[in-house]
């Protein structure tokens, strides 16, 4: 039986107003359609290139994005349809964030006070022992504590970033760029503390450019291209050079992975200023018809997973 | 918040020109009135000594019954004729030590660092009545004074932008085919400085009227018969505890427009010739 | 921080006080010997009854008649044995008069330099906070005006309205005419000091309320305000938190960069209100060529504005954790 969602997104659209040269107005749409489902115990990974916004899907769910943006579609929680108001009393309590680098620090503050910020509740012995605790788990020395964020290296930083959610009981984690900075050893132990705290009952949320340490972990993998995620896919389906994928840019990016034939796409995605009215994947794919270029297609349940593309099967 | 990016959409760009034309127009105006104001017009009229700010005299008359409306007009047209010239010296100075610097760099660059600490470390009004003193005092003394004082903060601009514009490829490229370090600063500087100088012109202006204003009240700078706005409200002193709040207020005030209107050409013309910053 | 480069930089900066210094002298002794003032005239003053052989006694006592560059040299050798002349008229030592003008000016210069921190301080941070609100562009009106607004006259206009009109003020002097020195209250001082003092500060803020509000946008967008926000914290705990903790040392550092403004006004101040420190002994000196008053106080008023600007560069080094490594 399939689990009701914890955290679910329907057609979110994002926009920006601008001022271009001349001083003249512009929407710039960043987020075009994204679709998600997010259950408990589940790891589900957005996947998308770069500098292509996915942060700001990060930022829409907790209700901090700048004041020049403006939101469309739903995102519900638990079923319910979260509010300006709900987001703000639920983020850093049943929702968190894993941000996505060390500037999200205070500079001015020390990594124990950086950490203890998710300890509110907690005494003064409590938060030290936790604070030991989280350092010891990824192999940080004491002395970390008192290091300011100009001191830590990328790893180190990226640890502490974890630290600062991972000690929280929240249900949801949306981690924002967890992986870079990691060497391989502290990788795989980041990535076993996500799966264990989904098997706990936690529902993930990965924001990440990196496909393949996505698909260590997550169980879904959605796909995110020019805004809109394409593909709904279950890690298993990129398995034998992907046969189980649906959407032709899936099946190109996972062609481009190393250890398949590592053959890249042709061009580029499309900036938000530049995006094609039908099919946002419409002018690099080899399938496409006059059909695609004329309106965007819906996202279609294929095969268990999801893709928006009138070709898939 | 939004709403201020809609006020902002209605054209920001042709109000701030409207803006900027009408305070150059008052200023020149100003100006000229200050000019053509004759003497005779200042006359002494012991009938009307003292009397309030009313219908006859918009802002009251001194203690031999001058208009000060006029002498108000004829002092700030002064100030703002040595206003204006030092600052034009001052922006001389800064673009001759902003390019000097750099383009020589080593020893020359650390030189003009140096100067300028010395210039920052000492209060300007210090530095000016020293240097007014030295010229004997008078409009001499004020100039030199005001612009050995105000070089500093446009020299840095200048230093920053030809620094920027000395990495720039094609000056790089042009040092490469022998051109001579002045043809370099002639060609590819002055082109880039110049808005940069202009508006910081207009910025040195108002410190230079108010340092004037301040200096001349002080008793350092134009002599006491010189129709000065320094001088008129170092007047005002005198009667400062008999209630003839006319002499000093409205004088002053006039002086404050007015570096308020000058200090407003400068930061519209600097957001005409570089939106980025106009969001503020 | 390691003690070898702490002791480094304060070396250093003890050595570019000294060149700044020595220069000072220099300029100063070009600047008043260029100057119209006769040293002897400005001595004997309005009394006629000198003779012309008496002015000469007096001219060779003092050895004017030497060239200038010895002139200078004797001047200067005596300077730094401690020995910085007499004041001409008031007939004291020179650094006995600047000690006793520097402590009753120091008590006017800290007061609005206190007021104007504390008032310029928050000011900034609600209007940086509030940032597009109705409060945010009042108080950059404010500031503005205040920016065109010279402090004599500001001066003028606070006693035309407090002393004279509304009488809550005494007009002027920084004690009462006619009471015995013993007899002054410290009310009296502070009545007499708050005009001024409030004045010189009123001017002062706006300088650190812009910055500060600047530093608190910047900060208000920063990531980890984001962040802070994406945590649950709430305003306040952002405020207090973030804000403030990333905006008091710039504004405390901004405060003790301002010694120069702080003395400059002080002079004009000092002047209107008739207060008796050492920027009226600069005018009084500057006035009357009283030479070695004047020069003595350019170098008091090079030794303040350095010391701030030396505070402000230690407080950097000392307090942010950044510069403590590097």
């Amino acid at each position: 039986m399939k689990r009701e969602p914890i955290l679910k997104i329907e057609n979110l659209e994002l926009s920006f107003s601008q001022y271009i040269q001349g001083l003249k107005k512009r929407e710039l749409t960043v987020i075009t359609n994204l679709d998600l489902e997010l259950a408990e115990g589940e790891i589900l990974a957005v996947v998308g290139s770069s500098g292509s916004g996915k942060s700001l899907l990060a930022h829409a769910i907790l209700g901090i994005l700048p004041y020049n943006a403006r939101t469309r579609g739903k995102i519900l929680y638990k079923g319910k349809v979260l509010s300006q108001r709900e987001k703000e009393r639920l983020r850093g309590q049943e929702i968190v964030l894993v941000p996505q680098s060390v500037n999200y620090l205070d500079p001015l503050l020390q990594v124990e006070q950086q950490i203890g910020i998710s300890l509110q509740n907690k005494t003064k012995e409590q938060k030290e022992k936790m604070n030991n605790e989280i350092l010891h788990r990824y192999g940080l020395d004491l002395a970390v504590k008192q290091y300011y964020p100009f001191q830590l290296s990328g790893g180190m930083a990226r640890k502490v970033l974890l630290a600062t959610a991972l000690t929280s009981s929240a249900k949801v984690i949306i981690a924002d760029e967890p992986t870079p900075g990691l060497d391989d050893e502290s990788l795989g132990e980041v990535l076993k503390d996500f799966r264990n705290l989904s098997d706990s009952g936690k529902a993930i949320l990965m924001i990440t450019h990196d496909i393949q340490a996505a698909l260590k972990i997550a169980d879904k993998i959605a796909i995110f291209y020019a805004g809109a995620t394409l593909e709904l896919a279950a890690g298993i389906d990129f398995a034998h050079g992907g046969q189980g994928l649906r959407h032709p840019y899936t099946k190109a990016l996972c062609r481009a992975l190393p250890g398949e034939d590592f053959e890249a796409i042709e061009g580029r995605q499309p900036l938000p200023s530049e995006l094609p009215q039908g099919c946002l994947f419409s002018d690099r794919c080899q399938l496409c018809t006059e059909e695609c270029t004329r309106q965007r297609p819906d996202y279609r349940m294929i095969r268990g997973g999801k893709a928006r593309c009138i070709h898939a099967t | 918040m939004r709403k201020k990016y809609t006020l902002f959409a209605l054209g920001i760009r042709k109000k701030t020109i409207f803006s900027t034309g009408l305070f150059l127009l008052l200023f020149v105006w100003v100006m000229a009135a200050g000019i053509f104001i004759a003497e005779d017009a200042l006359m002494v009229d012991l009938e009307q000594t003292f009397s309030k700010p009313g219908m006859d005299h918009l802002f009251g008359s001194d203690w031999v019954g001058r208009d000060m409306l006029l002498r108000t007009l004829k002092g700030l047209s002064i100030s703002m004729r040595i206003g204006l010239l030092s600052s034009l010296i001052s922006a001389a100075v800064a673009v001759l030590f902003g390019i000097i610097g750099p383009v020589f760099g080593g020893a020359a660059d650390r030189c003009i660092s140096w100067l300028i600490d010395f210039v920052l470390s000492v209060p300007h009004t210090i530095i000016i009545i020293l240097i007014s003193l030295a010229c004997g005092g008078g409009l001499k003394g004020i100039v030199v004074g005001i612009a050995c004082t105000h070089w500093t903060s446009l020299t840095r601009v200048i230093r920053a932008e030809v620094l920027q514009i000395l990495h720039v490829e094609y000056t790089q490229l042009s040092r490469r085919f022998g051109k001579s370090k002045w043809y370099i600063a002639k060609e590819h500087m002055f082109p880039h400085i110049v808005p940069q100088l202009v508006v910081g012109v207009v910025l040195v202006f108002p410190h230079a009227i108010l340092h004037e204003a301040s200096i001349t009240f002080l008793g350092f700078g134009l002599p006491a018969h010189e129709p000065a706005i320094g001088v008129i409200l170092s007047e005002s002193m005198k009667y400062l505890t008999s209630g003839k709040w006319w002499l000093a207020f409205f004088p002053g005030l006039c002086l404050v427009l007015l570096s308020l209107m000058v200090d407003k050409i400068g930061n519209n013309l600097e957001k005409l010739w570089n939106p980025n910053t106009a969001h503020d | 921080m390691k003690k070898h480069t702490l002791g480094k930089f304060v070396l250093y900066r003890l050595m570019k006080l000294v060149t700044l210094l020595v220069a000072l002298c220099i300029v100063t002794f070009v600047l008043l010997e260029l100057s119209p003032i006769d040293p002897v005239t400005a001595y004997v003053g309005a009394d006629t009854k000198v003779s012309a052989q008496q002015r000469e006694l007096i001219a060779k006592h003092w050895g004017l008649n030497k060239r200038p560059a010895e002139r200078f040299w004797a001047w200067f050798s005596s300077v730094v044995q401690g020995d910085w002349g007499t004041s001409m008229i008031y007939r004291r030592p020179v650094l006995e008069v600047i000690g006793e003008k520097f402590v009753s000016s120091i008590v006017l210069m800290m007061t609005a330099w206190v007021l104007s921190g504390i008032f310029g301080f928050f000011l900034g941070i609600l209007s940086g906070v509030m940032e597009g609100s109705w409060l945010d562009r009042a108080a950059r009106v404010y500031c503005h005006i205040l920016i065109s607004t010279p402090t004599f006259w500001l001066g003028i206009v606070f006693v035309m309205l407090f002393s004279v009109k509304l009488g809550w003020f005494p007009v002027a002097l920084s004690v009462p005419i006619g009471v015995i020195q013993s007899e002054v209250t410290l009310w009296d001082k502070v009545q007499h000091i708050l005009l001024p003092a409030l004045t010189l500060s009123i001017l002062s803020v706006a300088n650190i309320c812009m910055h500060t509000r600047e530093k608190v946008c910047e900060v208000m967008h920063s990531e980890y305000v984001l962040f802070a926000k994406a945590r649950g914290e709430s305003r306040g705990s952002i405020i207090r938190h973030h804000v403030i903790r990333n905006v008091s040392l710039p504004a405390i550092t901004l405060q003790f960069l301002s010694f120069s403004e702080l003395f400059g006004g002080a002079v004009f101040v000092e002047q209107v209100f008739s207060y008796p420190g050492l920027g009226q002994a600069t005018v009084q000196a500057g006035l009357k060529g009283d030479a070695p008053l004047l020069m003595g106080i350019v170098m008091i008023s090079l030794l303040f504005v350095y010391t701030g600007n030396f505070i402000a560069d230690l407080l950097y080094v000392w307090i942010d954790p950044r510069m403590k490594e590097g």
